[in-house]
């Protein structure tokens, strides 16, 4: 009995496993990616989609731990055992990738018209002569507001730095909420929600962005020093220990309904629609003087390329081609509110909050972050050091002009900007 | 006479080789140095190299003189080393007395529940970093920790700070968080130190009239000198490989201010990266030999120095 039950299932196996053959001739695409918050969007929207429009391939998309992706994907690549498809870092850890040739060009790809150069720049060589990823989604800063809270107290929302300051006195007095949600014990949130996101306004995004990478500005230069001293103020208008408050924790303290204004970036969006209890409203960051015109921080965050190892290259590229195409983004931004598509075409969004975000798009200039392209090659890392000193001038540790100081002169002591 | 010394030579000749014995040690041997020697010596070797013009090429001492030389490698690797000091000095300052203290109150023959106490004193040090760090940082939150909860029900409320938070406060919460985690590797060893010690010798003293807190002095503790010599060694060496923890409470940056970097994090940041910083794999590993030598040096020094000095009783 038993050993006929053996043989049946050896039998059975054996036909399974050349079904499984004649299957394993479809093409099967692997992705590799960090984002293991998307593993439904992509299993249940994305890759049907694809695959209902090209028979015979067939997609799988496989995550890591984000804070392990950069690590794990190098081993993999190194080792030859990486996916067909690789999501790609916004700027040096992907340009790294393409010079060690773990990224095919893609300059030629079909789609790749559908993007603006600005688009492109963070997977573009220094040269801006070849792109190796295809841009998929960048993120938006701003403010997230308790719409509740703002009628209850009365407060319309602000658009100059007066405004935004004369609100956080309304809502201090009140004592009701806390001003604003942000701590500085994780480092990143003083400097990407704060220094970054305010920033742009006051060093007028690309033109002084791109002046700091020439040589021609300074981070000591009156508006790249303004930010901090706006910064430098927010402390008291943040919450009880703040210097210990994560990130967690500050986006608890907001979707509690305890904090009035969130500093954030739009990838919150949908885990905060799914929290909050209250409705919610979102301002740009609040200008200079009323009528300058603002600008934004709307970065490069997500790409994709292609493994130029992998058996299924021409599989891939159709793969790659249809990311960049409108459907793609069309469902992409749609299923993840706050990942803006960086498609040419615009996507119609149905979340009201990430309206409200991508609408800033047609108002605002565009920028990405400052210390993203070229300028954290060295050591010491500027972005890295811009974390610690931005969350140093909130806590008060130390001065706007110091940081500023401190950051120049580990810039100055590695970058040499072509002249 | 003479015949039968021959036999004998040829007896202590044929003394069969005790194969046996390089046979048991073979794969232990064979383990270690795959996983422990040779990543070590290849750790040593990378310290001579670096990426010039892009070859890969020998350097001899030249990562080692921009480790200490350029300003900016020099400051950071001497507050990481300072803050290691600090690091050790908190845990020979606190959690080796302490453990003393714990062993000898265990060792108390009336005290009731002491197998309690001893588990639950040793608990915290089988649990993972990564659940000591998180545990901690939620008590110690003040947004929701029970720290300043509890503070405020005995009226200390004024008394709390956000200490992970303050550059002057970082370092001390993450030691004595770590010394929470493993006071109980000092009370451990010194119980059974203590537990060694034979009743006679406690009995001679007490005839002797020594008893309560100078037997404790005059008696046990020259008793257990060498397992406190072994604890503070093994402090010594735990603490200069540290990373776990202060990466999972402060962030591989150890922030507010890199008042928590100690060299593990230093190491960690150069040797693999962090956000937007590539690793650097030659300076990663001159800092390793860095470290090395340091937690060499001080175990020498214990070896050759202050064991060598340390009196033994035998019973």
């Amino acid at each position: 009995m038993t050993r006929t039950t053996i043989k049946g299932l050896l039998l059975a196996s054996s036909i399974l496993g050349s079904a499984g053959l004649v299957q394993a001739q479809d093409k099967t695409l692997t992705i590799e990616s960090w984002r293991n918050d998307d593993l439904t969007i992509w299993q249940e929207k994305l890759i049907p989609a694809f695959e209902a429009k090209n028979p015979g391939i067939k997609v799988v998309f496989s995550p890591s731990a984000p804070t392990e992706y950069n690590a794990a994907l190098n081993a993999k690549l190194d080792a030859g055992s990486a996916g067909d498809l690789i999501t790609c870092r916004p700027f040096d850890p992907s340009l790294e990738l393409y010079n060690k040739k773990h990224l095919a060009d893609l300059t030629g790809l079909a789609g790749m018209e559908n993007f603006s150069d600005v688009a492109k720049s963070a997977w573009t060589t220094d040269d801006g002569k070849v792109t190796f990823c295809v841009p998929m989604a960048s993120v938006i800063h701003g403010f997230i507001y308790n719409k509740d809270a703002f009628d209850q107290l009365k407060l319309s929302v602000p658009t100059t730095e007066e405004e935004f300051f004369a609100v956080l006195d309304k809502i201090k007095a009140d004592g009701n909420y806390i001003p604003m949600a942000m701590g500085t014990k994780d480092l990143w949130e003083a400097a990407t929600m704060g220094y970054q996101n305010i920033g742009p306004n006051y060093w007028k995004g690309e033109e002084g962005r791109l002046a700091l990478i020439k040589g021609e500005q300074k981070l000591t230069d009156d508006a790249w020093v303004e930010p901090y001293r706006v910064l430098a103020k927010w402390k008291d208008y943040l919450g009880d220990g703040f210097e210990a408050q994560t990130y967690p924790d500050s986006q608890n303290l907001f979707t509690l309904g305890r904090a009035a204004i969130y500093p954030a970036g739009s990838w919150e969006i949908s885990g905060f629609n799914t929290q909050a209890q209250f409705k919610m409203g979102a301002f740009p960051p609040p200008v200079k003087k009323a009528g300058d015109t603002c600008y934004i921080s709307d970065h490069t965050d997500i790409g994709i390329g292609l493994n130029p190892k992998s058996p299924n290259a021409e599989a891939a590229k159709t793969f790659l081609t249809w990311v960049a195409s409108p459907e793609f983004a069309d469902i992409y931004a749609n299923a993840l509110p706050g990942f803006f598509s960086l498609n040419s075409t615009a996507v119609k969004m149905t979340d009201p909050l990430a309206q409200e975000f991508v609408s800033w798009r047609e108002k605002c200039k565009s920028t990405i972050r400052s210390t993203y392209q070229i300028l954290s090659r060295g050591t010491p890392n500027l972005e890295n050091e811009t974390w610690v000193e931005s969350a140093n001038v909130i806590n008060g540790t130390s001065t706007p002009e110091d940081a500023a100081k401190k950051l120049q002169e580990g810039l100055d002591s590695w970058y040499k900007p072509a002249k | 006479m003479k015949p039968r010394e021959t036999t004998l030579e040829v007896g202590e000749l044929k003394r069969p080789r005790r194969w046996h014995i390089l046979v048991f040690l073979l794969p232990a041997l064979i383990v270690y140095t795959a996983v422990m020697i040779l990543p070590l010596i290849e750790t040593l070797r990378q310290s001579f190299y670096n990426t010039v013009d892009g070859q890969y090429a020998f350097v001899g001492l030249g990562n080692f003189k921009v480790l200490f030389g350029d300003p900016r490698w020099a400051a950071d690797f001497w507050n990481a080393l300072r803050n290691n000091f600090v690091f050790f000095l908190i845990h020979m300052a606190v959690q080796n007395p302490i453990g003393i203290a714990l062993a000898a109150m265990l060792s108390i023959p009336k005290l009731r529940f002491s197998a309690f106490y001893r588990t639950a004193i040793f608990l915290p040090t089988l649990l993972s970093f990564v659940i000591v760090g998180f545990i901690w940082k939620l008590i110690l939150s003040p947004i929701w920790g029970v720290a300043p909860y509890l503070m405020d029900l005995v009226w200390l409320k004024w008394l709390f700070a956000p200490w992970l938070g303050r550059p002057d406060s970082a370092l001390i919460a993450v030691s004595l968080i770590s010394v929470w985690q493993y006071v109980g590797i000092p009370m451990m060893l010194i119980y059974a130190a203590l537990l060694n010690i034979p009743d006679e010798v406690i009995e001679a003293a007490e005839l002797d009239g020594v008893t309560g807190w100078s037997q404790f002095w005059k008696i046990k503790l020259p008793l257990v000198l060498p397992a406190i010599g072994i604890v503070s060694i093994l402090t010594f060496v735990g603490n200069f490989n540290a990373f776990d923890l202060i990466y999972t409470v402060q962030g591989a940056l150890a922030g507010p201010d890199g008042s928590t970097d100690i060299l593990g994090t230093l190491l960690y940041r150069t040797f693999f990266g962090f956000q937007l910083q590539l690793g650097d794999r030659s300076m990663g590993a001159t800092i390793a030999a860095i470290m090395f030598l340091i937690i060499l040096a001080g175990v020498s020094l214990y070896l050759f120095v202050i064991q060598r000095r340390m009196r033994r009783y035998q019973f």
